[in-house]
C-alpha cells in the first residue's frame, strides 16, 4: 500500500513553508490573460436588451430596426413575449455586432413594450401581519427556483407538497425540458396534484419558511436572570467580481462549441451548457487560465452565457464575446441573501445561556430563500425559531462566501453581546463560559487567548460606553465562527518525464485562492524539488475533471488528488531507480533535487539521472479525491474549522463615522499547505469582511424597482485607505495537521460583521442595528439613547 | 451639438494642471489628428479663433505610441484609450471593470501621470507617451516594484493588479518615499475586491525602503 498519509513534519521539504504564489509573476505583469482579455479572429461583440423594470410580462419585441443596422450580425430573443421578468436589468434580447459602439446602438434599437406589474423590492421591514404559507406553484415559481439555483430534490419536494397551479401541456413539458429542466422535475410536474383553481391568485410576498422549537422556551426564559431583546441585519450585498461575467463562444465545426469562460467551474460548465444548446457535453471545452474574483457568483454558465453561444450559432459559428457592464453585473450577475431577526436570549448571572427566540426575515429574491443558522455556532439548549421569507423583486440570490453565515454571525454573535453587556460580562468571558455549546470547544479555547494577546483585548476591553473622550468614542468586539471544508472530488494525471520534467493535468481553477500554488506545493514536496519545477496545465475540460471551487472545498480537493498521483509516480520512479543504487525501492526518498538512499546519503542520484532510468515513455499516474469521504483510504481532508476574530474601531460621535483601528484573525484550516497563501486569504476575507460591514449594500428604490448604486461609486468597497492594521495567525502543529487539509476560503469572512458591530456597541453604548454601519445609522441609534436619557 | 455649431471656449475656463487631458489638450491633439490623412474630408468648425476640424462619427484614422511603440488604428472618435488598447491593440493589461472613472483598474500613465484609461478617448490620447503595465517588465525580468507584489502577495485573483502596480509606480516616482498619508492618496483611486491592500501596502513600503 503506497504511504499516501501527509508526511509529518521532519518530512515536509515545503508543506506549511512559506511559498509565493506561483502566478504572480503574470499578474504584477499583466501578462495573466483573463476570460475578458480574450480575442478571437473575426470576434463579434454582445450586447444584452434588458428589462427596466423590476416587474413585468413582455408583451412585444421589434427588432426589425436592429437587424437592419450594418455591422449587426445577430440577434436572439431571450425571454419572449408573454414572458413575466422578476428583476430589473432581466435578459430581454441578446446582440452581436461587429463591433461593441454597434452592438450598443443596436440595442437601442430594439422595441420591447412592457406591461408593468406591481413590486416590491425593499426587505428591511419585518413582515405586517401573518405570512402566508406557500400556496400551489406556478410555472413561473418552477422557473424562478430554476433561477436561483434551488437544489433539485428540494423542488420535486415542494411540487409533491404543494401541488400546481395549472394542468400542464405536453408543449410546456417539452419547452420547460428543452430550457434545462431535469427529467425527474418533468415527472414530478406530472405527478403534482392540480388545484387550477388557485391560478392567477396574488400570492403573498411573505412565506413562512419555518417554525421550529426544541426544549422548553418559556421555561428557560422563566429561570433566567438575565434577557435581552434586540433587532439585527444583515441586508443584501452583491459580489462585485473586478471581472465581471460573461464568456467568449465559437463554434468550431457545427456540433463542436470552444467556449471561454470566467467561472469558478471549468469541470461543471460543459453539462450545464448542453441540454439547452443540445449537443453533447463531450462536444464542449471550456477554457480558462485566470479568473477575476467570483465569490460564490460564478458556477454556472448563466443565461447570457447559453445566448452567447447561441448568438455565435447564428453568427455562423464565428465567436461572441459578450462580458456584463458594470451597472449589469451590480444588479443580475448575484447577491447575498439579507437576514433580519428579532431576538431575545437569556442566561443565568453567571453567563450559562438558557434560552434563544428569534423571529427572523430576509429576502433571496423571488425565490425567498431560507433561514440562516441560527443561533450560530452555540447550541442553545432551548429554542424557539419563526422564519419568514421575502419574495421580492432584488434580484436572483447566489451563494456568497460562506453562504448565510456571515448573516447568522451577525444575528446570534450581536445577540449574545448585548447579553453579555447586560450581564456586566467582558463578552470574551462570557463566550468561553458557554464555549461547550459550540462543536469545536478545544480549537476556540486555543484560538481565544491568543486573539486576546493580538489584540491587546485586556488592556482594550472597558464596560459599554466606557472609553469615550470628546466626540471620539473606542470600542472592541469579537466574534467567532465555522465551516465545513471537506475537499470536493478532484481528479488529476501527473507525469513524470525522462528528461526530469514533471506536469500535472488537472480541469480545476485558480480563482485567486492559490490553487496553483496549492497543487504544486503538494507534488514538489513529495518529489523534493522546488516548485517551480512542476509544469501546471489547469482550466480546461481537456483535462480530468476537479470540483467547482465552493465552500472552501478546492484545496481539501487538489490536495488529495495531487498527493496520491505524485506518491504513485515517485514510488514507480523508485522502483525504476533502485537497481542502479543497489537499493530496495522502499529505502529510497527523493530530497534535494536527487534520489537517494535514506540511510545512506552517498548512494545517490540527482533527479534528472533518476528520471533517465524511465525509459523511452513518461510515467503517468492518476490521482482521485472522492467526494465521499468513506471512499478515500486514507482520508487526507477533512471538515470542520474554528475562528476567533476580534475588531477594535473608533466612532466619532458628532459625524457618525466609524474609523477601523485594528482588526485581529485566529483561524484553523487543518494541515496548511503554505501559510503564506492561508494568510492572505485571511487577510483578504478582513478587508472584505470591513467592506461589508461599514459599507456595502444593494440599496433599492421602492419606487423605480430599480438599484440605486449599480457602480462602483456608491456601491462603495473598502479602499486601502479604510484598512486599518491587520494581524493573522494560522493554527498549525499538533491538534491541526494530523486532521487533513481543510479549505479557507469561506471562514474568515463570516465572524467580520458581529465582531466589527460589537465593537461599535462596545464603544457607543449603544447596538447599531443592521449593518453596513454607515454614518447615518450611527447617528440614529446615538439619537435614540439620547431622546431615552432626555425622557427618562 | 449640430455640426455648423461652433465650439465656443472661454481661455479662462482652461485648466492646465490636472491628471486627465484639458480642453487645450484636446484641441492640440485634434490639430495633431488632422495632420494624419483623414479618410473622409474633415468639416470643421471654430474654436477658441482657430478652425478645428470635426472628427467622425465614422471611423478615423489615429496612431499611438505605446510603450515606446508606434500603432495605427482606424477607429471611431468615441472609443475611448481602454478599449483601443484592449480591443484593437490587443495589450491587455489595463482592466476594464467600471468603465466610468470609479474603480482605477484601468490605470496607465499618459505622459507619466497616472490616468483612468476608460475616461479618455483614444483620439485624446494620440501624440502622448502611453505608458502600460507591459512595459514595467525589463529583459523579461520583474522591476522591483513587482518583484515585492511578488514577495508580499500583493494579488489575488489579480484583475486589479496590473491597475494597481501602474499607481504605485506613478506614486513612487511622484514620492520615492512616501508617508503614509501620501500611500493612502496616492493609491485611493483603486479598488481591490479580493483584498489585497496589506500586501500592496508592504510591497509599497519595501521599495520605498530599498529605493525602486
Amino acid at each position: 500500500m503506497p504511504d499516501y498519509q501527509w508526511p509529518d513534519v521532519e518530512h515536509r521539504t515545503l508543506i506549511g513553508k512559506r511559498i509565493s504564489r506561483l502566478d504572480s509573476p503574470d499578474k504584477v505583469s499583466g501578462q495573466a490573460r483573463y476570460t475578458y482579455d480574450i480575442k478571437r479572429p473575426d470576434m463579434l461583440f454582445g450586447k444584452m436588451l434588458r428589462s427596466p423594470y423590476a416587474h413585468c410580462k413582455v408583451v412585444s419585441i421589434d427588432t426589425s430596426a436592429a437587424e437592419k443596422m450594418p455591422g449587426v450580425k445577430a440577434i436572439e430573443i431571450v425571454q419572449k413575449p408573454g414572458s413575466t421578468i422578476h428583476w430589473a436589468g432581466d435578459e430581454v434580447v441578446g446582440v452581436a455586432a461587429v463591433d461593441e459602439p454597434t452592438a450598443e446602438d443596436a440595442v437601442r434599437a430594439i422595441q420591447v413594450k412592457y406591461q408593468k406589474l406591481s413590486h416590491l423590492v425593499l426587505d428591511h421591514e419585518p413582515p405586517q401581519g401573518a405570512a402566508e404559507t406557500q400556496g400551489p406553484i406556478s410555472w413561473d415559481d418552477i422557473g424562478d427556483m430554476f433561477d436561483n439555483q434551488v437544489p433539485e430534490r428540494q423542488i420535486i419536494s415542494q411540487l409533491q407538497e404543494y401541488g400546481i397551479s395549472f394542468k400542464p401541456t405536453e408543449d410546456e413539458l417539452k419547452e420547460a425540458k428543452e430550457e434545462g429542466a431535469p427529467d425527474s422535475v418533468i415527472e414530478a410536474i406530472r405527478k403534482a396534484p392540480q388545484h387550477p383553481e388557485a391560478t392567477g391568485k396574488t400570492k403573498s410576498n411573505y412565506q413562512k419558511a419555518a417554525t421550529q422549537t426544541q426544549g422548553d422556551v418559556d421555561k428557560a426564559f422563566s429561570e433566567a436572570e438575565a434577557v435581552s431583546e434586540g433587532l439585527y441585519g444583515a441586508p443584501v450585498i452583491t459580489h462585485c467580481c473586478m471581472e465581471s461575467h460573461g464568456s467568449t463562444s465559437e463554434w468550431t465545426d457545427p456540433d463542436h462549441l470552444l467556449v471561454h469562460m470566467s467561472t469558478q467551474n471549468v469541470s461543471g460548465i460543459a453539462g450545464q451548457m448542453a441540454e439547452p444548446l443540445k449537443i453533447p457535453a463531450a462536444n464542449i471545452r471550456v477554457h480558462q487560465d485566470h479568473v477575476g474574483g467570483g465569490f460564490g457568483s460564478k458556477f454556472g454558465p448563466d443565461r447570457w452565457g447559453i445566448v452567447t453561444a447561441k448568438l455565435s450559432k447564428s453568427a455562423g459559428g464565428k465567436p461572441v464575446r459578450l462580458m456584463l457592464e458594470r451597472d449589469s453585473e451590480l444588479r443580475v450577475a448575484g447577491a447575498r441573501p439579507s437576514a433580519y431577526a428579532r431576538v431575545k436570549v437569556g442566561a443565568r448571572k453567571d453567563g450559562t445561556l438558557l434560552a434563544w427566540q428569534s423571529q427572523s426575515w430576509g429576502t433571496g429574491g423571488p425565490g425567498g430563500g431560507g433561514m440562516p443558522p441560527i443561533p450560530y455556532c452555540f447550541a442553545v439548549p432551548n429554542q424557539k425559531k419563526e422564519h419568514t421569507a421575502i419574495r421580492n423583486n432584488i434580484g436572483p440570490a447566489r451563494a456568497w462566501r460562506a453562504p448565510n453565515h456571515p448573516q447568522a454571525a451577525v444575528l446570534t454573535m450581536c445577540a449574545l453581546e448585548d447579553l453579555a453587556a447586560k450581564l456586566n460580562m467582558d463578552p470574551y468571558e462570557f463566550f468561553l463560559k458557554n464555549i461547550e455549546l459550540t462543536r469545536l470547544p478545544n480549537v476556540y479555547r486555543d484560538e481565544f487567548p491568543i486573539a486576546a494577546e493580538l489584540m491587546g483585548w485586556k488592556e482594550k476591553w472597558r464596560p459599554r460606553g466606557q472609553s469615550i473622550s470628546g466626540h471620539t468614542a473606542r470600542g472592541v468586539g469579537l466574534s467567532l465562527h465555522t465551516w465545513g471544508g471537506r475537499g470536493h472530488g478532484s481528479d488529476c494525471d501527473l507525469s513524470i518525464h525522462p528528461d526530469g520534467s514533471v506536469d500535472i493535468k488537472m480541469g480545476t481553477q485558480d480563482i485567486g485562492t492559490g490553487t496553483r500554488t496549492c497543487i504544486a506545493v503538494v507534488a514538489a514536496d513529495a518529489l523534493g524539488l522546488p516548485v517551480d519545477q512542476i509544469k501546471l496545465y489547469i482550466g480546461d475540460t481537456l483535462y480530468p475533471p476537479s470540483g467547482g471551487s465552493g465552500g472552501s472545498t478546492t484545496p481539501g480537493g487538489v490536495s488529495s488528488s495531487t498527493r496520491r498521483a505524485v506518491v504513485d509516480a515517485r514510488d514507480a520512479v523508485f522502483a525504476k531507480v533502485a537497481p542502479a543504487l543497489n537499493a530496495q525501492p522502499a529505502e529510497l526518498e527523493a530530497r534535494d533535487g536527487t534520489v537517494r538512499v535514506q540511510s545512506d546519503h552517498s548512494r545517490s542520484l540527482s533527479w534528472k539521472e533518476a528520471c533517465s532510468k524511465i525509459g523511452a515513455t513518461p510515467i503517468t499516474c492518476h490521482g482521485h479525491n472522492d467526494q465521499a469521504a468513506g471512499k478515500n483510504k486514507p482520508d487526507l481532508t477533512n471538515s470542520g474549522v474554528g475562528g476567533v476574530q476580534m475588531a477594535e474601531v473608533e466612532v466619532d460621535t458628532e459625524t457618525g463615522i466609524i474609523t477601523m483601528k485594528k482588526m485581529v484573525a485566529v483561524q484553523d484550516c487543518g494541515l496548511v499547505i503554505d501559510v503564506k497563501m492561508a494568510e492572505s486569504s485571511v487577510l483578504g476575507a478582513l478587508i472584505m469582511g470591513i467592506s461589508y460591514s461599514l459599507y456595502e449594500e444593494k440599496v433599492m428604490d421602492q419606487a423605480t424597482g430599480r438599484m440605486l448604486n449599480a457602480d462602483m461609486e456608491f456601491y462603495r468597497l473598502a479602499g486601502l485607505s479604510d484598512i486599518p492594521e491587520l494581524s493573522v495567525h494560522m493554527m498549525t502543529g499538533k491538534g491541526y495537521d494530523e486532521r487533513g487539509v481543510i479549505g479557507l476560503g469561506e471562514p474568515p469572512v463570516v465572524s467580520c460583521g458581529a465582531a466589527i458591530s460589537n465593537a461599535v456597541a462596545n464603544a457607543l453604548g449603544v447596538r447599531v442595528p443592521f449593518l453596513p454601519l454607515t454614518p447615518d445609522k450611527v447617528l440614529a441609534a446615538l439619537s435614540q439613547t439620547s431622546a431615552k436619557k432626555a425622557g427618562a | 451639438m449640430r455640426d455648423d455649431e461652433s465650439i465656443h471656449i472661454d481661455s479662462n475656463e482652461i485648466m492646465e494642471d490636472r491628471s486627465g487631458v484639458s480642453r487645450r489638450d484636446f484641441l492640440k491633439i485634434s490639430t495633431i489628428a488632422a495632420a494624419v490623412p483623414v479618410v473622409a474630408s474633415p468639416r470643421t468648425v471654430m474654436a477658441a479663433g482657430q478652425e478645428v476640424p470635426l472628427q467622425g462619427p465614422g471611423k478615423v484614422p489615429m496612431e499611438f505610441s505605446v510603450n515606446g511603440k508606434g500603432y495605427k488604428a482606424s477607429l471611431e472618435p468615441r472609443v475611448t484609450l481602454l478599449d483601443a488598447l484592449r480591443d484593437s491593440l490587443d495589450i491587455t493589461g489595463a482592466k476594464r471593470v467600471c468603465d466610468k472613472g470609479e474603480c482605477g483598474a484601468c490605470t496607465v500613465l499618459l505622459d507619466n501621470k497616472a490616468v483612468y484609461a476608460c475616461s479618455i478617448l483614444a483620439i485624446e490620447a494620440q501624440g502622448k507617451k502611453i505608458t502600460t503595465v507591459e512595459s514595467l517588465m525589463q529583459d523579461g525580468k520583474l522591476n522591483p516594484l513587482q518583484q515585492a507584489f511578488v514577495e508580499n502577495d500583493g494579488s489575488q485573483c489579480g484583475f486589479c493588479t496590473p491597475g494597481f502596480v501602474v499607481a504605485c509606480k506613478a506614486l513612487l516616482d511622484q514620492h520615492p518615499d512616501p508617508s503614509p498619508e501620501d500611500v493612502r492618496r496616492g493609491l485611493s483611486g483603486n479598488y481591490c475586491r479580493c483584498g489585497t491592500y496589506d500586501g500592496i501596502r508592504k510591497a509599497v513600503a519595501q521599495v520605498a525602503r530599498k529605493g525602486a
